[in-house]
């Protein structure tokens, strides 16, 4: 089935990178990631130092009629860190995210990406200025295969236009080049290149949560949402999960995370806001978090002669 | 690509064995097979083959030619409904303004300035290019069935004005419409509209120069942002594409497309009225593409060929041929509802070597959809 390519030299035996993947030495694989990891790391100019404030949530209200879901939330995103957003069901997580990545226009408040008001930004603009997110139920592309659905991330910074598609400028044979050598890596890193030609449609549940986080990496974010990654995880995959996120931080994005699972939050995350009832009701480190008497109510609940 | 066509539509089984076959040839290979084959669609009108020919009931390379003419159409409304999937009812209004805009300056009947058919053919994709941003603007705000609803208007409109506006010559029409230069050695005109044969020619090549195109575009950025918009349209939205004007751009191409068609389609009959632009062709278009398999560029083709082949094959049944098509329809709809080639493009430049340097071979290429018989494993959703 593999018949020799006439695409250049590079092309690997038969099998495939993937399989040769399985005969490299622990060493071998390791300078591999390392390469991996420097192809996928972002290189776009942030005017933020590391630990400054990326994106600042100010006083934002959300107000859907008569039901206010966010109730002048603030808080603040340092570039470099995972920040956890938590809370009980119907706390206004989603929405949150939402209001930030241009879904809602927030009713008041102002969301500031590296000090600038995002105000009316429509939401592809969002994305190419730098804010990228994941869906807490799936939405993939699901006639495309895994790969191609990268390759739409890393449009989001594309140019060429309908004519130079149409003569297949020089500028469409560099980004498509580029493209694939992006989406290949990002594939890599998030662990799924072996079905990287299958319809992701047909890919199992982990490998399509697995393949958005590289699709939203793929748009070069400045600052990456992921809305309940673990999902329907079982626990070992959530360690799995848990490491891979902590490798994009590492790797020098900033992330936030919506999430429910409190193990998997307190283990990954830097600092986390708490939500209820569309408002903020802590904000700190994790361990802060876990002793924090407003936080523990709002999960376990009060007993009765406690409240008022 | 217009190869695998014939042979493709028997069993299912057999048809993921030949796209698989074809996927893992190299490109030599496929050129190869392909030329060939181009060759024999070229030669098809000359040779007359005798199960194939509609003849004594109709001119075989006139009938070759409405196929072919067709095989356009459905190619310019796939790029519409099957790669962006923006369900399009009014198709034929570009059609008929392409048709118009070559009547209009090249008939004597007209009274606007003459030119050569060379110069309106690209001049009728321009016009129709406008009249798809005119549509489109405001119209492509809208989803699903209302834009459906929309373009069924506006291919009514079209055929309204035709009828109503007076320049326009209603039912009496514009005879003797251009035709491109050329004479036969007794110095009559080589492209006649009794002749099918120099039609069916250029034709073709035009479909072959459009393929090339349509094919570039797809497997691009512009290409890839509409099948996104066509699998989730917010999801595009959020991962970065501007749909709107992506789907503008899918607009206008299918317009241009659907205008050169409907220009030739003028030369060739050398009379322009307002017969033929009903909604009724404008459905017709449609089951073509629905037919062979919407977003399958070679399956639309197929589909075309079965539409405008059967009723002039079969004159018997001409009369019938609406009734034919809508049980067919219904009948595909119910068994195969992604026609009878499923959606399949490749939508990387650079796809082929990457897949092979990931994994060793070619992509998953079965494509026949999510009703598709056995079960996708692993999708929960």
């Amino acid at each position: 089935m593999t018949d020799p390519q006439n695409g250049g030299p590079e092309v690997a035996a038969e099998g495939g990178l993937v399989a040769e993947l399985q005969h490299m030495t622990a060493e071998e694989r390791a300078e591999h990631a390392a390469e991996v990891a420097d192809v996928v790391a972002p290189d776009r100019d942030i005017d933020v130092e590391v630990g400054q404030t990326l994106l600042e949530v100010d006083d934002v209200t959300m107000r859907f009629g008569g039901l206010v879901a966010l109730d002048q939330i603030s808080f603040g995103i340092r570039r470099g860190e995972i920040l956890g957003l938590i809370g009980p069901n119907g706390a206004g997580k989603t929405t949150c995210f939402n209001a930030m990545t241009g879904v809602y226009r927030p009713t008041s408040g102002e969301v500031r990406l590296e000090g600038k008001a995002l105000g009316k930004t429509s939401r592809h603009g969002i994305t190419q200025l730098g804010i990228a997110r994941t869906f807490q139920n799936i939405r993939l592309f699901g006639e495309m295969t895994a790969l191609e659905n990268v390759v739409v991330g890393t449009d989001a910074r594309h140019k060429t236009s309908l004519l130079g598609a149409l003569v297949r400028s020089p500028r469409h044979h560099r980004e498509e080049k580029a493209a694939v050598e992006k989406a290949m890596a990002l594939l890599e890193f998030v662990g799924i290149a072996d079905r990287a030609a299958d319809r992701a449609k047909n890919l199992p549940y982990g490998y399509q949560r697995r393949l958005e986080i590289a699709r939203a990496l793929a748009t070069e974010p400045k600052l990456l949402c992921l809305d309940e990654p673990a999902a329907g995880f079982n626990p070992a995959e959530k360690e799995d999960l848990m490491g891979l996120i902590r490798t994009i931080r590492d790797d020098g994005y900033t992330v936030l995370l919506i999430e429910h699972d409190m193990k998997l939050v307190m283990g990954v995350t830097d600092r986390i806001v708490v939500l209820e009832f569309g408002k903020k009701i802590a904000e700190g480190l994790p361990a802060d978090i876990r002793e924090n008497p407003a936080v523990i109510a709002a999960y376990l609940g009060v007993p009765d002669d406690d409240v008022a | 690509m217009t190869t695998t066509t014939t042979p493709a539509t028997k069993a299912p089984g057999k048809r993921r064995v030949i796209s698989e076959w074809w996927n893992n040839l190299s490109r030599v290979q496929q050129w190869g097979v392909l030329v060939p084959l181009v060759v024999l669609i070229y030669f098809l009108p000359v040779l007359n083959p005798p199960i194939i020919t509609t003849q004594p009931g109709y001119d075989f390379p006139i009938a070759m030619f409405e196929v072919a003419r067709y095989a356009l159409v459905a190619i310019g409304l796939n790029v519409v409904v099957g790669q962006a999937g923006l369900l399009d009812l009014g198709y034929v209004g570009f059609f008929a303004i392409g048709a118009y805009v070559m009547a209009l300056f090249t008939s004597p009947d007209s009274s606007l300035s003459h030119l050569p058919f060379l110069v309106v053919l690209p001049m009728a994709m321009v016009v129709t290019m406008i009249f798809g941003v005119i549509l489109g603007t405001p119209t492509l705000r809208l989803r699903g069935d209302y834009l459906a609803i929309v373009t069924l208007g506006f291919g009514e409109i079209v055929r309204l004005l035709a009828d109503n506006v007076d320049p326009l010559r209603g039912n009496s029409g514009f005879k003797e419409v251009g035709h491109p230069p050329g004479a036969n050695a007794d110095g009559s005109p080589l492209f006649n509209n009794s002749n099918g044969i120099p039609w069916y020619w250029l034709c073709v090549t035009l479909i072959i120069a459009i393929l090339f195109l349509v094919g570039n575009l797809e497997r691009s950025r512009v290409g890839r942002a509409w099948v996104a918009i066509r699998d989730d349209e917010d999801a595009a939205e959020i991962m970065g594409v501007p749909t709107f004007k992506f789907k503008i751009w899918a607009f206008i191409s299918g317009a241009a497309i659907g205008g050169l068609s409907g220009a030739l389609y003028a030369g060739q009959l050398g009379f322009v009225n307002n017969q033929k632009f009903d909604v009724v062709t404008s459905m017709l278009f449609l089951a073509a593409v629905i037919l062979g398999g919407s977003g399958n560029k070679v399956g639309v083709i197929l589909g075309a060929c079965v539409v405008a082949y059967i009723p002039l094959r079969f004159q018997a049944i001409a009369e019938y041929k609406y009734l034919i098509f809508g049980v067919a329809l219904i009948v595909l709809m119910i068994f195969r509802p992604q026609g009878l080639l499923g959606a399949r493009q490749r939508l990387l430049a650079y796809g082929r070597q990457a897949y092979q340097r990931l994994l060793g071979r070619g992509e998953q290429i079965s494509s026949d959809g999510a009703l598709q018989t056995e079960p996708t494993p692993g999708s929960k959703l």
